[in-house]
């Protein structure tokens, strides 16, 4: 996986996040644009390359989530946009929350402040059942492990997506 | 023995820091103990003299007042702009647009018509001949700074203008980067850093994080048409209303009073950030206004374009996903950070006492030369990883916009697409590149329209044309395209929406030469001329010495045969020509000049006794 290499780490999904960054850095120092701006055009090129994909590279593997979904991506698994079924009820009840405070209802005001909570909550969780996956990944390569992560992806973006609707909706109306 | 076999011709050219600013600009080297200002302020302003010779700097800034027509200032603001795009400018700024201009602005100034590049080109060059007397040497190479929120074109502008001036831009850097570098906050410890700077037109803010030399650029924002101009102008129509109903008269056709005027407001609003009140006091003619304004009046007034710089402020902290608690301290760069109002709303927002120990109008080129050090070679601990303001992508099917590079992405980034053919035979695919946060193609910037021609006909689907999109280190767009497959570089033609071409800056810079050429004999010729009328006028005085009139007829003779040579000389384009003919009659006059200077020094030696 070349973001890996990039930075010249093995393919793992739990990473250390000062060691990456310290990665990033000396690289940074060694191949940026800056330490050739008297080089030859091929030094250039080359090192605008290398600093892209570094770039690229940290970007996409600071972050758990983003790492995660570049893992599978490469792993030839892709990420489902389907809702997932256990939360097919709540996503319904939050609908009918949104219509009411819409309809003028201010006491779903209430309702979607815990809703906020409880999605809040969610992610949490989400996030560090994400974090002893990895680990498991990292140790067994076992890919019915993956398939655990992917499915923990998905269930987390769908709560992220439902969490930034309902931020959106209690800011319009707190405006107001 | 080693010492005389030092080779001064191999020492390294030194790279110039240049803040090329809105209203005034500054250039700045790296020296053994930190980087220094190298001249005075350039004021930002270019004219075109009576004699069609252009000027910049401070005498520029004279003639704002006498020749307002061909003076201009604050060119900074349409820099890489379209028409269309600075209509709001126009209603403020004393521009003259030349009908016509499509993609590029046009300006007229006096009878010569510039681009915002060549303008710009101007002062720079100016900056460049004031590097060059004080270091002794040629200066070629240069590190301009620009507002971190520029685009792609404006960034473009700006780099043209460097080439037109006879400068390789090594780096185009952001001036709150630039600030943060010149505060070498990185030294004390690291952390989080947030730099607000308020210019003369641009506001930016950019929160960095410092670890170990490394100045990491977390995200970006601001507002490239927000800053001491705009409080210029709004006092500047409260004055104009208050002389109209005063004086019975609009004078804001008047763009000498209006200039005048302009230069009483920014003195008053200077003054109002140590005292409080001042006066705005203009004398035109016999004519007299004068108003006071008291903070608490200025205050009020500038409020609503102090609360425009906060929206970008808190923007910019959540995109580089940190706390205001998180951060470690706040540095104020640009002149309009010296009003309090704007040090106590930041103070307020950031909850800490910004920083302000170094002079807000040098800190962007101090950081300018620090980064030309870093080129350069001879700063080695530091680096300075920047992002790209904006989002880059491309127009998709439906007038859509879709996000290729998203904005706060570290530079130099890049992104491939790959482009096929839609429809049997099809020959070219046009890819329509866009700069901007918003979903529709409508609401973004238009940068680029390439076109990706000569595809081998073939059926729809199977052409395979990789393309990628790449920002540099400038945040400047570099697109490259291969053909799959054949493994070659696939050629296209680039169209930029605003902005030269390539071949228009290299015709500018030739012409350039050519202009300076010219400007320099006609000068040359200029100069003659006055030599010319000072011996001419010492003759005639001397023909009425009595020493004239004891020469030799043969003498007198000469004398007048020079003269009228001179004079025929004197129309002539050639001052090669007229200055030979000086010479010719100075030596026809020496034995003139010879009795002359006898008969005052036997006088002056006789002394008091003639004078009693």
């Amino acid at each position: 996986m070349r973001f890996y290499e990039a930075l010249g780490l093995e393919p793992k999904l739990a990473l250390d996040p000062d060691d990456l960054k310290k990665r990033f850095y000396d690289r940074s120092r060694q191949w940026h644009p800056d330490r050739f701006s008297r080089g030859s055009a091929d030094e250039k090129q080359k090192s605008e390359e290398m600093t892209s994909m570094l770039n690229d590279a940290f970007r996409t593997l600071r972050e758990p989530v983003s790492r995660a979904e570049y893992f599978l991506r490469e792993s030839g698994l892709e990420l489902s946009k389907d809702a997932p079924p256990e939360l097919l009820e709540e996503v319904f009840e939050l609908n009918m929350t949104l219509e009411e405070l819409r309809g003028g209802d201010e006491s779903a005001r209430e309702q979607l402040a815990s809703a906020q909570e409880r999605f809040t909550s969610m992610l949490g969780e989400a996030d560090a059942s994400l974090a002893g996956l990895f680990g498991r990944y990292d140790e067994t390569s076992d890919k019915a492990v993956l398939d655990q992560i992917r499915a923990t992806l998905n269930r987390r973006k769908y709560i992220s997506n439902l969490l930034r609707d309902v931020e959106k909706e209690l800011n319009v109306h707190s405006a107001n | 023995m080693s010492t005389l076999q030092i080779d001064f011709g191999h020492a390294k050219p030194r790279i110039v820091g240049i803040d090329l600013g809105t209203t005034n600009s500054l250039v700045a080297v790296m020296d053994l103990t930190g980087p220094r200002i190298l001249s005075g302020i350039v004021p930002s302003v270019v004219s075109v003299t009576e004699f069609g010779e252009v000027i910049a700097g401070a005498e520029a800034r004279e003639m704002l007042i006498t020749h307002p027509e061909r003076t201009v200032y604050s060119v900074k603001r349409l820099m890489g702009r379209g028409v269309g795009d600075v209509q709001d400018e126009l209603k403020l700024f004393p521009f003259h647009i030349v009908e016509g201009s499509e993609s590029v602005l046009k300006l007229q100034l006096g009878d010569k018509v510039m681009t915002p590049p060549e303008v710009s080109a101007y002062v720079l060059r100016k900056l460049k001949e004031d590097a060059e007397e004080v270091l002794g040497a040629d200066v070629t190479q240069a590190v301009i700074t620009v507002p971190a929120y520029f685009n792609d074109a404006q960034r473009q502008a700006t780099k043209d203008a460097g080439r037109i001036a006879g400068l390789e831009v090594l780096r185009l850097v952001n001036e709150p980067t630039a600030a943060a570098l010149a505060y070498g906050l990185d030294k004390r410890k690291g952390g989080l850093v947030a730099v607000y700077d308020l210019g003369g037109g641009t506001f930016d803010i950019s929160i960095l994080r410092l670890h170990d030399g490394i100045f990491e650029v977390l995200a970006t924002n601001g507002d490239t048409h927000l800053g001491g101009d705009d409080i210029d102008n709004l006092l500047l129509n409260i004055a104009l209303e208050d002389i109209h109903s005063e004086w019975g008269e609009d004078v804001s056709g008047n763009a000498g009073l209006v200039q005048l005027l302009r230069r009483a407001v920014i003195q008053a609003k200077e003054a109002l950030s140590f005292a409080p009140s001042a006066t705005i006091d203009l004398e035109y003619g016999p004519r007299k206004y004068q108003r006071e304004i008291d903070v608490q009046l200025f205050n009020r007034l500038i409020e609503p374009i102090v609360e425009r710089t906060l929206g970008p402020c808190r923007n910019c902290i959540k995109d580089a996903g940190v706390t205001v608690e998180q951060l470690n301290e706040v540095v104020m760069v640009g002149g309009s950070t010296r009003i309090p109002l704007v040090r106590s709303a930041v103070e307020r927002l950031f909850r800490k006492r910004p920083h302000t120990e170094l002079n807000p109008d040098e800190v962007v080129a101090l950081g300018a030369a620090v980064q030309a050090g870093i080129l350069g070679g001879e700063v080695e601990d530091k680096l300075l990883l920047d992002v790209t303001p904006l989002s880059l992508g491309i127009e998709t099917m439906g007038g859509l916009m879709s996000k290729l590079i998203h904005r706060n992405s570290t530079i130099p980034a890049s992104e491939t697409e790959l482009f096929t053919t839609a429809v049997d035979g099809q020959t070219n695919v046009l890819i329509h590149v866009l700069q901007g946060e918003r979903e529709l193609v409508k609401d973004c910037r238009s940068l680029a329209r390439f076109d990706l021609k000569d595809i081998d006909p073939m059926i729809a689907g199977m052409a395979r044309v990789q393309v990628r999109f790449l920002i540099d280190a400038n945040g400047i767009l570099n697109v490259t395209a291969k053909d799959l497959r054949t493994g070659k570089e696939h050629s296209m033609d680039v169209k930029p929406s605003y902005g030269l071409t390539d071949d228009q800056v290299e015709a500018m810079i030739l012409e350039s030469y050519d202009k300076a050429e010219e400007d320099f004999k006609e000068r040359q010729v200029r100069e003659a001329r006055v030599e010319a009328d000072a011996i001419l006028g010492a003759i005639d005085k001397a023909k009425e010495d009595e020493a004239y009139d004891a020469l030799a007829e043969e003498e007198r003779e000469a004398i007048d045969r020079s003269i009228n040579e001179l004079r025929l000389a004197y129309h002539s384009d050639d001052h090669i020509l007229i200055r030979d003919q000086i010479e010719k009659l100075n030596q026809a006059t020496m034995a003139l000049a010879e009795a002359i200077m006898n008969a005052a020094v036997g006088k002056a030696l006789k002394g008091t006794n003639i004078n009693a």
